[in-house]
């Protein structure tokens, strides 16, 4: 038991002393909660648009005002004309092209019917969708207003309640994501490179020819990253509970005793890599391309697990991401309790079980 | 100039001389071109709605037959209890729940007025949002056949009509992955880029082999370009087979001309290999090279536009993307392959870039010491 705590020591120390890396591994999360809650929103908002005015009256007017004032549209360019509609598009300054036809007042006055054009830049699909969208809205408000208020009969009102996420806060849909993706890195990649560390500089031979239990020296270098990992989890919490104001609706303790769990898994997934692999670098290729894509492209948090081919949907269900981000979102944002989660928990630990058997049958005591 | 030659045929040996290493180089990036896109749909469908039903009326049931027969919408469940529906979100069986009151008929006959209830999953915001307004369209045209069916509507509009007419330039068919396939490609070409080359001459310090060159007359910018060019070439190897795999996998083909991405991929390439080895003139050991690059490219990658629009982020957020030589290439790649822009639209893209180009390579250079 000395020993091992000796072990433990040497391995906080090297961890401690690389003061450069440390800053990193704490200014990740940091980094990550601020991009992700600030900058990284689908929301669509001042979009750069063009206007074409062939008609110049008081009613377009009213209706480039009207676009003006939406906070979605930021008016950028007026296009003198058609011929100048596609070379704007190809400079890339705008995103949508408002088109009105030439006399569309007095159209609209005596046949009581005119047509306004929308052109999209429908490079990016989705966006081209909601801008439409918008502009299609804000125009359908101003021809409501030409109205009057008039009464329907027959009318059918919809009520609308969001669950769980009254605001549409983008940032209760990641932060489960971010803490997933921290995990990873410090955990499976960390821990697996500097295993293969100390294996590539030799100075695994040093260690293996010490009195001590091979298995023992892994789990001494598995401590430190798995407090670095606890200090990480507590720090997005609270970031995320005080800057993002997304609140915690479950239960701390399961929360923090499943992310724990992941922990481990994720720790016992890098040992499976150093196990593995025999330099740094395939270390590192292994676990940024096996493992840190997988979990940012088919834990479900950037992208919807239901639109993908049945193929990945499958695949889906090894990335252990997966389970944990569905557990902390239901803790975290849905509230729900244990009897919720109980399955995923399972998959977990069947999971961390399967990564610890095989690494430890795959460690070389000897060498070679 | 024989130094240099010299130098690369060093280089050159040992990345073809690890066979692991270049098969990750080309595999990885084809497999990631084929399967990401698949997986990188943000388009909203499949919506799963549960509809609790507690009216069972002949016009209940006509407003269900309109919601599913779209295929926007999968019907989980036709209950009447919204506990039974409220566990279906619960358990991320459903995404949506419209309830219909007890007196929806009747309602809307006698009274002129009813309302529907519906609530959904917020989560995901856009999901919400998008499916929430898609099933009020749904309901509202539900809604004007209703009229239709009670009123005789005159012919001729009594009120203005403003029509809308909507068309989608560039991409018509509104295929997603013409939209992510180019940017997902500048990512992997931009990943391997950096990557290799902030890990090489950390690996050269690690194992000590920068003594040997160290002590040789190799000047230092001979010793940088010695390191970039092979990387170089191997950024444009990888920008080739990408280009390929769109081609035959996707079907895309670059609208613009094929030269104009490679004249800009050089350019961009030197100025991301750059990165990389200034990264690895900081770093002493591998961990920390990769690390920090790490750090480096998930804030580049992410804040580069290929997931979210630029124009949506927050003023700082904006000013940072300026600085962002990702954002460059992903615009001009997405320009070039669906918009048919020519070097000239891209000019002021490709200096910016240059720019960026010759500032951190002078950086790397000047940070790299011969002496220990």
């Amino acid at each position: 038991m000395k020993q091992f705590i000796f072990f433990v020591r040497k391995e906080f120390l090297h961890v401690w002393r690389d003061k450069r890396t440390m800053l990193i591994l704490f200014g990740m999360p940091l980094m990550q909660i601020l991009i992700f809650g600030f900058a990284l929103t689908n929301e669509v908002k001042n979009t750069r648009i063009g206007i074409l005015d062939n008609s110049k009256d008081e009613t377009t007017r009213a209706i480039i005002h009207q676009l003006e004032a939406s906070r979605y549209f930021d008016i950028v360019t007026n296009i003198p004309t058609n011929s100048q509609l596609e070379p704007t598009f190809q400079a890339g300054t705008i995103k949508l092209a408002v088109v009105f036809p030439e006399n569309f007042e007095a159209q609209l006055l005596h046949t009581n019917k005119a047509t306004i054009q929308l052109i999209g830049d429908a490079t990016d699909p989705n966006t081209a969708n909601t801008l439409i969208n918008y502009a299609s809205a804000v125009i359908i408000d101003y021809q409501n207003s030409l109205r009057g208020q008039a009464e329907f009969p027959y009318s059918i009102n919809t009520e609308m309640r969001m669950l769980y996420n009254p605001q549409l806060k983008g940032s209760y849909n990641f932060v489960p994501g971010v803490m997933a993706m921290v995990l990873m890195l410090v955990c499976a990649m960390m821990t697996s490179i500097s295993i293969v560390r100390e294996k590539e500089m030799g100075t695994m031979e040093v260690i293996l020819v010490s009195p001590i239990v091979p298995i023992w020296v892994v789990i001494a270098k598995m401590v430190p990253y798995f407090i670095l990992s606890a200090v990480n989890i507590a720090s997005i919490l609270l970031l995320s509970v005080f800057v993002l104001e997304v609140p915690i609706q479950g239960s701390l303790t399961l929360l923090v005793v499943e992310c724990l769990l992941f922990t481990i898994t994720v720790l016992a997934l890098g040992l499976l890599i150093s196990s593995v692999s025999d330099s740094q670098q395939i270390a590192m290729l292994i676990s940024l391309m096996g493992l840190f894509l997988p979990t940012i492209m088919l834990s479900g948090f950037m992208f919807p697990i239901e639109n993908m081919p049945v193929p990945l949907q499958i695949v889906s269900n090894v990335v252990p991401a997966k389970w944990f981000y569905t557990i902390v979102r239901n803790i975290m944002i849905k509230g729900v309790g244990f009897e919720h989660v109980w399955m995923e928990t399972l998959i977990l630990v069947g999971m961390t079980i399967f990564f610890m058997v095989v690494s430890i049958k795959k460690f070389k005591t000897r060498l070679e | 100039m024989r130094a240099l030659l010299i130098l690369l045929e060093k280089e050159f040996r040992q990345v073809f001389r690890n066979p692991a290493i270049l098969r990750m180089m080309f595999l990885m990036p084809a497999v990631q071109l084929l399967i990401m896109p698949l997986a990188a749909d943000y388009e909203v469908k499949n919506v799963k709605i549960c509809v609790v039903d507690y009216d069972h009326s002949s016009y209940s049931q006509k407003l269900v037959n309109k919601i599913t027969s779209t295929d926007y919408f999968t019907l989980v469940d036709y209950t009447d209890s919204y506990d039974k529906a409220l566990t279906y979100v619960e358990h991320d069986e459903a995404d949506l729940i419209l309830q219909i009151p007890a007196s929806f008929e009747r309602d809307l006959v006698r009274e002129d007025e009813v309302s529907l209830f519906l609530a959904i999953n917020a989560i995901n915001g856009v999901k919400a949002n998008l499916g929430g307004a898609y099933l009020r369209s749904i309901i509202s045209d539900f809604n004007r056949d209703v009229r239709l069916e009670w009123l005789q509507l005159p012919r001729q509009n009594p009120q203005p009509v403003i029509e809308i007419a909507s068309i989608n330039w560039f991409n018509p068919l509104m295929n997603y992955r013409f939209f992510m396939v180019p940017g997902i490609l500048v990512i992997l070409v931009t990943l391997v880029g950096a990557f290799l080359s902030a890990l090489n001459i950390v690996k050269e310090k690690e194992i000590g082999t920068i003594e040997q060159i160290n002590v040789t007359p190799i000047r230092k910018y001979q010793f940088i370009l010695g390191k970039l060019i092979p990387f170089w070439v191997l950024g444009l190897v990888i920008l080739t087979i990408g280009l390929l795999i769109s081609w035959i996998a996707y079907g895309i083909v670059p609208v613009g001309s094929v030269f104009t991405i490679y004249v800009f991929a050089g350019v961009y390439l030197i100025s991301i290999l750059g990165l990389g080895l200034l990264v690895s003139t900081f770093a002493n050991t591998q961990q920390q090279a990769m690390l920090l690059s790490f750090f480096m490219m998930m804030i580049f990658i992410l804040l580069g536009g290929l997931y979210t629009s630029i124009d949506s982020m927050p003023m700082w957020a904006q000013i940072f993307t300026k600085f962002n030589p990702v954002t460059y290439f992903i615009e001009v790649m997405r320009m070039v392959v669906l918009k048919g822009s020519t070097l000239y639209d891209i000019r002021y893209h490709m200096l910016i870039v240059l720019l960026f180009g010759i500032g951190l390579n002078s950086l790397a250079i000047l940070n790299y010491h011969k002496r220990s």
